[in-house]
């Protein structure tokens, strides 16, 4: 059994020339990998035996929570109509064009704002109360103003992502190495160049931490927005089945958001991974 | 002599709160300043710490305006940084997310007038002259500190500046690292002709670069003495010049200059700063 964290972090290392060669000898790294991924799949098996077990044992009510393979075939029923896919798209159609919306105006607007010292410390007062007012206690208010259609959602999932994304551009436009900025200034690079080359790379990852904080936040509004009043998308779906007593069809739809969220989170890591690979 | 770069008492002075009263008080960091570089030398300026070593360095290179005096370069006055300067700074400024070579293509990117391939020509060849041909494809994470300062080296002379300005750049640089870079230094010095103004506050380092050592006083700063030096630095690769009796004679007067520098304070210079 492996040791815990505390023995594991504390425990003598070999120096990093040894690491290296007990890695090129091939002794570890490749069956090491095969353990971690071996005990992650472990967990998710547990997950479903649990699941299915449960119900079928009568411990928990089987009516509300159907055993998971119920489930899977009222989410096969719902991929074989096409219903499913409905739903996705109308879901991803409204969710992407808000996160993309977010996206285009958050980054020019914050390296505006990082830009010039009075307009960060004019509006960092503003941009925190904005950022602290939870996006759906104002779905009442665009709802209003939008009406019930898609430009109500698409705005409201803008408003949530455009925060995170505006606060981490400014942070990290604004901490940029003074000593990246003076080799520029020596190299006489104009102010245009200099953010184009330097301040711009140099705050990537830090702009990074602001989109994936907001891929979550997508997820999260659009099914919000959907679940209030919608008729089509996955949260749509979750409270029609809900309503309509289709209750492993509510849990297709819930188990479908999952892994929209998980794909979302893993292609900006991904995508995150890439544009930082300079990084040690 | 003739010279290429010409200070004139130059003075600068910053306000600074004090620590005691937080009054605001002038600090005086250069004053009555005067220096003549000649083209192609080598001149270390060496002094105690705090003594406005760097302030120098910074008004050379533009990144800094003085209070009183003036600086001139071939007879014109320093406004602004300009590309007949580079400067080599103690901390590694490379480009994290470049590589070696794009790092060195950045400057000549910054000077414009050369084609993509030329610039990679350029790199390469600036690269090689540092000794860092196989890293050319390396990120700075991937690199050792010597390294990562060749990296700069290169791409400061990469765009062949008429004087390189050097901020102590190998101050965090282990000692035998240090040894071999500044031999090298001197090699590429007398290869290129480049003019080069080196601060330091290692004496050995300043007398063993150095044509003519500047020694500063402590605050507020100016040039107390210069002493020419006079060493056969030829094959300093198989040869220890540092061991000679010369080097250490020429050590000896840097080092007696800088140890009068450790009288008393003078009661002016109560404002200190954090």
């Amino acid at each position: 059994m492996s040791p815990s964290l505390l023995e594991e972090r504390t425990e003598a290392r070999p120096n990093p020339r040894q690491e290296a060669s007990v890695r090129a000898r091939g002794v570890s790294r490749g069956r090491r990998r095969a353990v971690t991924v071996a005990r992650g799949v472990g967990g998710l098996v547990t997950l479903a035996v649990i699941w299915e077990v449960l119900p079928r044992v009568g411990l928990v009510d089987s009516y509300f929570i159907p055993p998971l393979s119920t489930v899977l075939e009222a989410w096969w029923q719902l991929i074989v109509s096409g219903e499913l896919w409905r739903h996705l798209q109308a879901s991803l159609v409204r969710s992407g064009a808000g996160f993309l919306l977010a996206t285009v105006l958050a980054i020019p607007l914050g390296a505006a704002v990082a830009w010039y010292r009075p307009v960060r410390e004019f509006f960092q007062p503003v941009l925190e109360v904005f950022r602290n007012t939870a996006a759906l206690a104002l779905l009442p208010v665009f709802t209003l103003i939008l009406g019930i259609g898609e430009a109500s959602k698409i705005a409201i999932i803008t408003f949530a992502c455009f925060f995170p994304i505006l606060l981490s551009t400014i942070a990290g436009v604004a901490t940029v190495d003074a000593q990246l900025l003076r080799s520029a200034k020596v190299l006489g690079l104009s102010p245009v160049a200099t953010f184009r080359k330097v301040v711009f790379p140099a705050a990537v990852p830090t702009i990074f931490t602001g989109i994936r904080i907001s891929g979550a936040t997508a997820i999260l509004v659009l099914i919000a927005a959907e679940l209030v009043g919608a008729n089509a998308g996955l949260g749509f779906l979750i409270s029609y089945s809900n309503n309509n007593m289709l209750i492993p069809k509510m849990y297709a739809a819930i188990l479908t958001t999952s892994l929209l969220g998980l794909g979302v989170n893993y292609g900006l890591v991904a995508l995150e991974r890439r544009f930082s690979r300079w990084r040690s | 002599m003739s010279s290429r770069i010409q200070l004139r008492d130059v003075g600068q002075s910053f306000l600074v709160r004090g620590n005691d009263d937080r009054q605001l008080r002038e600090f005086v960091a250069l004053e009555g300043l005067d220096l003549d570089i000649a083209p192609g030398e080598f001149l270390t300026v060496v002094g105690p710490s705090g003594c406005g070593k760097s302030t120098v360095l910074d008004l050379i290179a533009g990144l800094a305006v003085p209070t009183s005096g003036s600086l001139t370069i071939d007879g014109v006055p320093i406004t602004g940084p300009g590309l007949d300067r580079s400067v080599v700074f103690q901390q590694y400024t490379l480009l994290p997310w470049r590589t070696a070579q794009a790092n060195v293509e950045f400057a000549l990117e910054a000077k414009g007038g050369l084609s993509k391939a030329e610039r990679k020509e350029r790199a390469q060849t600036y690269l090689e002259l540092v000794g860092l041909s196989e890293f050319a494809g390396r990120y700075p994470h991937e690199l050792s500190g010597g390294m990562k300062q060749r990296v700069a080296i290169a791409r400061s002379l990469s765009y062949q500046p008429e004087v390189l300005l050097m901020d102590e750049p190998y101050g965090a640089l282990d000692a035998q690292t240090r040894e071999r870079l500044q031999e090298e230094l001197v090699s590429i010095w007398q290869r290129t002709g480049t003019t080069v103004v080196f601060i330091t506050h290692d004496i050995d380092e300043a007398v063993f670069l150095g044509q003519r050592v500047a020694v500063m006083s402590s605050r507020p700063g100016r040039i107390k003495a210069i002493v020419d030096v006079d060493l056969d630095r030829s094959g300093a690769g198989d040869r220890d010049v540092r061991a000679t009796a010369e080097f250490a004679a020429y050590r000896h007067e840097v080092w007696t200059l800088l140890r009068e520098e450790h009288a008393p304070a003078r009661p002016k210079e109560d404002a200190r700063v954090a």
